[in-house]
């Protein structure tokens, strides 16, 4: 795929039976360019200040250190498996800081970085990868879901969620999370109807990063995924995806559009996957150097660096302290990874039912039983050569 | 274990499955506010079934909502509504038409307690009204139950008598466990004696009840094969058999206590179900009972089910499904010589 290097929209205008002859480029919010300038757009406008912008750049900084420890992890063993979000930093900053404590967000399984702006520990997103458990967190606590790994089906929970909400007359709003890939699953539709019909207070947050494993989003879609939303009655923004300031923006103003009754936002923040889409899979055998290449121009972490920099609200300092804190980060989760304790095999009993279930009960009475059957004998085995 | 006989009474008052599935969704929807019915027809309409007859106009149109018309799209925002606290009571409008909500309900209901450690259970009742005899035109008709007993995580039920129509639908809804809740479509319109101002007590998920003592041969079954069974074992008195009859009531969990028991008291046993018998439910019936009762067993555990077919048109369904004569056909290949 040919991007245009100044937007990073596609040149591949839509074919002329789909739309105006003369539509050209779909436009991309952007605030921040990706040679660091601050430039204002007349719809998304955004108060910062020079503290913030620091704080939004060590999330990104963390962020992608510990996304990049994580590879090594899986690299060295620790790891059955880690999906990267290197490149997409910024539209989990951006999109993730955009919600209050009480927004609740349905990710799929590369939302480490909004995972981090809802305050869960990173230590516990590896849990799943490690294969000690489905997601070790509450979900609840910091109103953060587990990773769904089935393609688009969060969106319907975020809807459903959001309808809850509805019936409480709360003003909390959703976020659900999924990408190119998925926004051709029925699932994904479905759930744009029924955010639409019943004004859910949920904001689709679609991290087009071009590429659903080895397909180009053109496998996909033959409009801007944005677009998608006007067929179902509410409004669809393309927003730079690698200006954390944008996403910010853009997904601010789409959570108070949901929270105030005013129904659901599609949000496609255009970005790359600069990675692999997980440890498994190789990209080499499907896209060019180039490419990956041209997006390196745009990278999230470097265009608010060039700004703090040029506006003289970072000096090295500040910097240097943010790359050892990311650097704290990756030896504590580390440690943490490799000290992770085993699961006791029982577990795999436990939580099937709310009560006492006896096909479980008596499976898991039989397992034990067996086990440990084993577990003596080894015993003995081990007593009879230290004689 | 329990024994109760249907009354197959016809008298005036008498009430028929719908009107007692109707009566447990409105005394569910008035005593706990959590509670919430979504499908395709279930408001204004009452269902094609007439089942949510009356619900929307009492407890208004958000309580009983009337969706898009996409199963996934309704089970799956029912998981976000059970993920916010409410307590949603589903239903598919045909057993065929519950297919596109299989995904979410084989990856992500039955799953969700388990996958969050206990912190997220799912209580949410999918009804599903299933099985033929009924003249249906195509994917109106199928018995789709082994599917859902074959998932981890899920209780089935399904009621065979109006009274259990009520007290199991109470405590599905009640249970903080996902439950597919089997409708027998053909016995929506049967009637007992059954009281709905005094209803019947919820009755817990999870036991069969013997419908019929005897001493020949035990027929197991469930849901809408119940009463063909029942009318076998009078039949079977012509022949000298004296049949008894479980109704199972709960496929998962499965009650291997009363079942095992029933089987022990004759030393034969006939499993009947529409569905098409292989890989079914009557299958593991069939081992659960090989398993338990085998020296108690004067001959194999055999199955009188739905042919392995795709379900037949209408004017061939009685073909299809386990009839009188079929069900002592069976009986009759027992090894009584010996």
């Amino acid at each position: 795929m040919t991007v245009d290097s100044t937007a990073g929209a596609p040149t591949t205008a839509p074919a002329a039976n789909d739309g105006p002859a003369d539509a050209g480029p779909p436009e991309l919010v952007q605030l921040l360019t990706p040679e660091g300038e601050r430039v204002e757009h007349p719809d998304y406008s955004l108060e910062t200040t020079p503290e913030e912008l620091r704080s939004i750049y060590r999330d990104l900084v963390l962020v992608r250190r510990f996304d990049a420890e994580a590879t090594s992890l899986q690299r060295q063993g620790e790891l059955g498996l880690w999906a990267s979000l290197l490149g997409q930093e910024a539209a989990q900053v951006g999109s993730g800081r955009a919600m209050r404590p009480t927004d609740y967000a349905f990710p799929t399984y590369r939302e480490h970085g909004v995972a981090w702006c809802k305050g869960v520990d990173p230590l516990n997103l590896l849990g799943m990868f490690r294969g000690v458990n489905h997601g070790g967190w509450d979900p609840d606590e910091k109103n953060f879901h587990l990773y769904t790994i089935v393609i688009g089906s969060q969106t319907l929970h975020a809807t459903g969620y959001a309808m809850g909400i509805t019936k409480d007359g709360a003003d909390d709003a959703v976020i659900a999370y999924f990408g190119d890939g998925a926004s051709s699953q029925g699932d994904v539709s479905e759930a744009f109807t029924f955010a639409s019909v019943y004004q859910a207070p949920v904001v689709f947050f679609c991290q087009n990063n071009q590429w659903a494993i080895s397909e180009p989003t053109e496998k996909q879609t033959r409009v801007p995924l944005y677009q998608r939303a006007s067929g179902f009655g509410f409004p669809g923004v393309r927003v730079d995806g690698n200006d954390v300031l944008a996403c910010l923006a853009v997904t601010r103003w789409a959570l108070d559009h949901a929270r105030t009754g005013q129904g659901p936002v599609l949000i496609e923040a255009f970005t790359y996957r600069m990675g692999a889409h997980t440890t498994s899979d190789d990209p080499t055998r499907y896209r060019i150097a180039e490419e990956l290449e041209s997006w390196k121009l745009k990278d999230p972490i470097e265009r608010l660096k060039a700004h703090l920099v040029r506006e003289g609200w970072a000096d090295s300092a500040f910097l240097e302290s943010v790359e050892a804190e990311s650097e704290q980060l990756a030896r504590r989760v580390r440690e943490g990874v490799r000290t992770m304790p085993d699961p006791d095999p029982s577990s795999i009993f436990e939580h099937v039912y709310a009560e006492g279930h006896a096909l479980v009960d008596e499976e898991r009475e039989g397992y034990l039983a067996y086990a440990s059957s084993f577990a003596s004998a080894a015993a003995e085995l081990t007593d009879g050569e230290d004689d | 274990m329990t024994t109760a006989t249907p009354s197959r009474t016809r008298a005036a008052g008498a009430t028929t499955l719908a009107s007692a599935l109707n009566r447990a969704l409105r005394d569910s929807l008035r005593e706990d506010p959590s509670v919430h019915i979504l499908g395709e027809d279930v408001g204004t309409l009452g269902g094609v079934f007439r089942i949510t007859d009356g619900l929307a106009a009492e407890f208004g149109a958000d309580r009983c909502l009337d969706t898009p018309l996409a199963e996934a799209g309704i089970l799956g925002t029912a998981v976000g509504m059970a993920m916010y606290g409410l307590r949603p009571v589903v239903e598919m409008q045909f057993d065929a038409f519950a297919y596109p909500a299989f995904e979410q309900l084989v990856s992500h209901v039955a799953r969700m307690r388990n996958r969050t450690a206990g912190r997220m259970p799912l209580p949410i009742t999918v009804r599903i009204p299933y099985g033929g005899g009924i003249g249906g035109v195509e994917h109106h008709s199928d018995s789709s139950e082994a599917y859902y007993a074959h998932t981890p995580g899920l209780h089935v039920v399904t009621p065979a008598t109006v009274a259990d129509g009520y007290g199991l639908l109470r405590a599905a809804i009640a249970s903080d466990d996902p439950v597919v809740f089997l409708e027998p479509k053909r016995l929506y319109w049967s009637k007992e004696d059954w009281s709905a101002e005094a209803p019947a007590p919820v009755e817990p998920i999870g036991r069969a009840v013997v419908r019929r003592r005897g001493t020949s041969a035990t027929l197991i079954t469930y849901g809408p094969s119940l009463p063909v069974c029942l009318e076998a074992a009078e039949a079977a008195k012509a022949e000298g058999w004296d049949l008894a009859v479980v109704d199972l009531r709960s496929l998962a969990p499965f009650d291997d206590e009363t079942v095992a028991a029933a089987v022990r008291a004759t030393g034969r046993a006939v499993v009947v179900h529409e569905s098409s018998g292989f890989a079914g439910v009557g299958a593991e019936i069939a081992a659960r009972v090989s398993e338990r009762c085998f020296h108690h067993l004067a001959a194999p555990v055999l199955r009188v089910t739905g042919f392995d077919i795709p379900y037949p048109p209408p004017m061939l369904e009685q073909h299809h499904l386990p009839g009188v004569d079929r069900i002592l056909d069976a009986v009759g290949r027992l090894q009584w010589e010996q």
